[in-house]
């Protein structure tokens, strides 16, 4: 057979383009569905679907307090995304995204506790940042380790470590560090204001947390797409025998890319300590990790898209809060939006590879 | 039961893998079915037994039209098939495997099925206990297991493909004799195989098939020559490489033993020299590459060892050391499943080349790459862009670009297959490069189902039958006819 003379032009241009649009139609086409589908939705909880966008426009952006607590979503879940999206690339779903946000709000308050009155208080809040890095870069690393070694799914490693992590911080809550006098679900004692990571205003957004976000983010656009470790991980991602016969270090990689997303959760847990809650709360993570699980599903692992994505599901999280007085409407609808969105979005992206599958066998 | 296989045909994309196949068997015969890889045997019983439906043709089973479409519909005709690699379920007991596939109410008896298989394996003298689980059993085992399931959902039609692969010499005297009493009983067999010596123990007749066509049948006893010219009935090509080995040794094999599980392979020991090329031949699947991943560090040893010459202490043992000391020792691998483990299918021609390319700095020099991209595309005459995925890629453009990627100087160079799906001028053409290499003291080992690439390229052969290796043998001392007895596992 001589394939050389009976193609005439390259396979790759027009499959390419056929691909990519083939795909975009499928996206659009689960967008339209998903948009009717929670229009259907309202509709038969007997409100009016515009009422509620104007509602939900209302609560996000209606007031600068409002603004400024979408952006004090939006810094973690900048941070987890970014995070998720090495793991996602090395190939694993990370769910113990959300232990290694606990595991770092937790290592910041032991050294926010330790350090407080003997350090001066900007080196407490920078020693603070880095132990939280360092805390859910571990608690990564403990995910990662029992994958690679242990061959445990990390899926049901991570979910195991978030309960782990979870109860550490319920027992010092309730046990070592509980409140003088009483111990609460409200979490351990306020620090003192001087160990507060600078905000805007009296508003609950702090502008060097959604810096420190903002650059995460953009070291991780760039790490995916000029480094050789970001093209590594794709290639243990896309096909860990063939990266392992062309040479590459996929242990190594794949830990490293829990551990890197780890710390970036970890970021993320320690921020919530400083500069929203300045103390550690059961519910530090505010299911965050798992909203940032969603929005890097959505947006099919390219980090480019996190900004925008993170910043509409921080909208949708906040501006919901006043859906039960605005319209009597329960606020978790925010989540069956998001939920939807993200599995009609992954319903279509399944149709549109087979369907390219059909089309590259016939 | 009477089989019988009516001008099947059968196509895979631009392969025709049965052209116009008829075959017929007589009930209470057993049936040998020899060929070549890729001369058509397995699909041709896979059709019969319903795993691949065909393209036109037609199966009389006792002289009546069967429209099998499904495996199942093919049991429920009396038709039952033991393929290559044994498919049960591995964490179930014999008990649970025996009574799966079986069409049946809610409940098991497990009672009466153990008795049932109680009595069909004492019927055959095979020693199987119903509480063991069957990833402990062997393979030989597994097969006793499904010949017996097979039998109890009332197959009439027994197909074995290379059932003699991979068990001992017990388990295999073992499996003729129940071979023989199911054909005693009227049932018929059809024996797939390579193994010239099998089919001359076993068989009644043999139908030889080639390319996709059936060449002759024979009723045994047949002189094993006869078989060997009618199963690659043609002059070899004649040796064309020009003299590039050299004194020293790159690659020293002593008293190797690997096992995947499956088979054991055995190499007591092996001398490779700089810039020699040695063939390994042999059906697909005989050892070869075992041979080739222990060679290139990818799997490890049962015993013995693999010593590579390092730049200046001459041989160093490599027992023990990671697959990446053997790339720093100048190995080079190349897999025949490109898409599984040479390339990776979302990732463009310049990624692969980025990959590959030593990183001097953290960041990927687009330019550069792109560069070395596009030359590696030209001199390889590569149908695709740097940005062409391998995945888009055509299977001899995969090829190609494995062949591309390779680092530029190695002391030893695997390959499974090397010119699979090229057409002749790129074959002449990849081969003048890797004689090229040759003549800088480069030394190559590969694999190859074409027995004329074999001899035309090969300073050396050696010859794999189910896990048996052959001495090396000069090239120019190998006629046919003693490379097609060797791959029938004579010698």
């Amino acid at each position: 057979m001589n394939e050389n003379s009976k193609t005439t032009r390259p396979p790759g241009a027009s499959a390419l383009s056929l691909r990519v649009s083939r795909a975009a139609y499928y996206q659009l086409g689960a967008l339209l569905i998903s948009l009717l589908f929670m229009a259907l939705i309202v509709i038969f909880s007997g409100e009016s679907p515009l009422r509620v966008v104007s509602s939900l426009w209302d609560g996000a952006f209606g007031t600068a307090d409002q603004f400024a607590r979408v952006l004090a979503t939006l810094t973690p879940l900048l941070l987890c995304a970014s995070g998720l999206i090495y793991t996602f690339t090395a190939g694993l779903y990370n769910l113990g995204v959300e232990g290694q946000i606990v595991v770092g709000a937790v290592a910041t308050t032991w050294v926010l506790r330790a350090l407080q009155n003997q350090v001066p208080a900007p080196l407490v809040i920078a020693l603070g940042i880095i132990a939280g890095m360092a805390g859910g870069m571990l608690w990564g690393l403990l995910a990662g380790a029992l994958n690679v070694y242990g061959k445990i799914s990390e899926i049901f490693a991570g979910l195991g470590l978030n309960f782990v992590a979870q109860g550490l911080a319920i027992y010092l809550i309730f046990g070592p560090w509980k409140r003088p006098g009483v111990a609460s679900m409200s979490g351990t004692e306020p620090f003192d204001e001087s160990l507060w990571l600078g905000r805007i205003g009296q508003t609950e957004a702090s502008p060097v947390a959604l810096v420190i976000a903002l650059v995460v983010l953009i070291i991780t656009i760039v790490v995916m797409r000029n480094t050789y470790y970001g093209l590594r991980l794709k290639a243990v991602g896309q096909n860990p025998r063939a990266a392992f016969i062309l040479g590459i270090p996929s242990t190594r990689l794949l830990l490293s890319s829990f551990a890197i997303c780890g710390a970036f959760a970890g970021i993320a847990g320690a921020l919530q300590v400083v500069a929203l809650f300045h103390r550690l709360i059961p519910s530090i993570s505010s299911s965050l990790g798992f909203l940032a699980l969603l929005v890097v599903m959505l947006i099919s692992f390219n980090a480019l898209w996190i900004l925008p994505m993170a910043f509409f599901f921080s909208g949708l999280n906040v501006g919901s809060l006043q859906l039960p007085m605005a319209l009597r409407l329960e606020s978790s609808l925010a989540g069956v939006i998001q939920g939807t969105l993200v599995l009609f979005a992954l319903l279509a992206r399944g149709l549109s590879e087979r369907a390219g599958k059909i089309k590259r066998s016939q | 039961m009477n089989v019988q296989l009516q001008h099947i045909y059968k196509n895979f994309g631009a392969v025709q893998a049965n052209d116009d196949v008829s075959l017929s068997v007589e009930s209470g015969a057993i049936h040998g079915l020899l060929g070549e890889n890729g001369a058509g045997k397995s699909t041709l019983v896979k059709i019969l037994s319903g795993f691949i439906t065909r393209d036109r043709g037609e199966i009389l089973l006792n002289g009546q039209p069967a429209g099998i479409k499904t495996p199942a519909d093919a049991i429920r005709a009396g038709v039952g098939m033991l393929h290559q690699d044994p498919l049960d379920f591995p964490p179930m007991t014999v008990l649970d495997n025996f009574v799966s596939g079986r069409p049946g109410g809610l409940f098991i008896n497990q009672r009466a099925a153990s008795h049932e298989f109680k009595a069909l394996t004492s019927q055959f003298n095979f020693e199987l206990d119903v509480d063991e689980q069957v990833s402990n059993l062997t393979v030989g085992e597994r097969q006793q297991l499904e010949i017996v399931r097979l039998l109890a959902l009332g197959v009439q039609t027994l197909i074995l493909d290379e059932p003699t692969t991979g068990i001992s010499a017990s388990q295999k005297s073992a499996l003729f004799a129940a071979l023989k009493k199911l054909a005693a009983q009227g049932k018929s067999v059809i024996f797939v195989s390579h193994k010239l010596d099998d089919v001359a123990e076993l068989c009644h007749a043999v139908t030889v098939m080639r390319a996709g066509h059936v060449v002759g049948t024979a009723t045994i006893p047949c002189p094993s020559a006869r078989l060997v010219s009618m199963m690659f009935g043609r002059e070899l090509a004649a040796p064309s490489k020009p003299q590039t080995c050299r004194d020293d040794v790159v690659l020293q094999v002593q008293h190797l033993a690997l096992s995947d599980g499956r088979m054991d392979v055995r190499i007591d020991r092996l001398d490779v020299h700089c810039g020699e090329v040695i063939g390994l031949a042999g059906l697909e699947g005989s050892g070869q590459r075992l041979f080739l991943l222990a060679c290139a560090g990818i799997l490890r040893p049962a015993a013995g060892d693999v010593r590579l010459h390092a730049a200046r202490n001459g041989l160093s043992s490599m027992a023990g050391k990671p697959y990446h000391d053997f790339l720093k020792a100048g190995v080079g691998y190349l897999p025949a499943d490109r898409l599984r483990e040479g390339l990776i299918w979302g990732l463009t021609i310049q990624d692969h080349v980025a990959l590959r390319t030593p990183a001097s700095s953290a960041f990927i020099d687009r330019d550069s790459t792109r560069q070395n991209a596009e030359l590696a595309i030209q001199t390889f005459n590569i149908r695709g862009r740097t940005d062409t995925r391998a995945g888009q890629l055509s299977g001899g453009n995969q090829q190609r670009t494995q062949l591309a990627l390779l680092p530029p100087a190695l002391n030893l160079v695997l390959m499974e297959h090397p010119t699979r799906g090229l057409d002749i001028e790129s074959t002449i053409w990849v081969w003048q490069q890797l004689i090229a290499r040759c003549q800088a003291g480069t030394a190559i080992l590969f694999a190859s189902s074409d027995l004329d690439e074999i001899v035309q390229y090969s300073d050396r052969v050696i010859v794999f039958s189910g896990g048996k290796v052959s001495a090396p043998i000069d090239t120019t001392s190998l006629s046919a006819e003693t490379l097609g007895e060797m791959i029938g596992g004579k010698f």
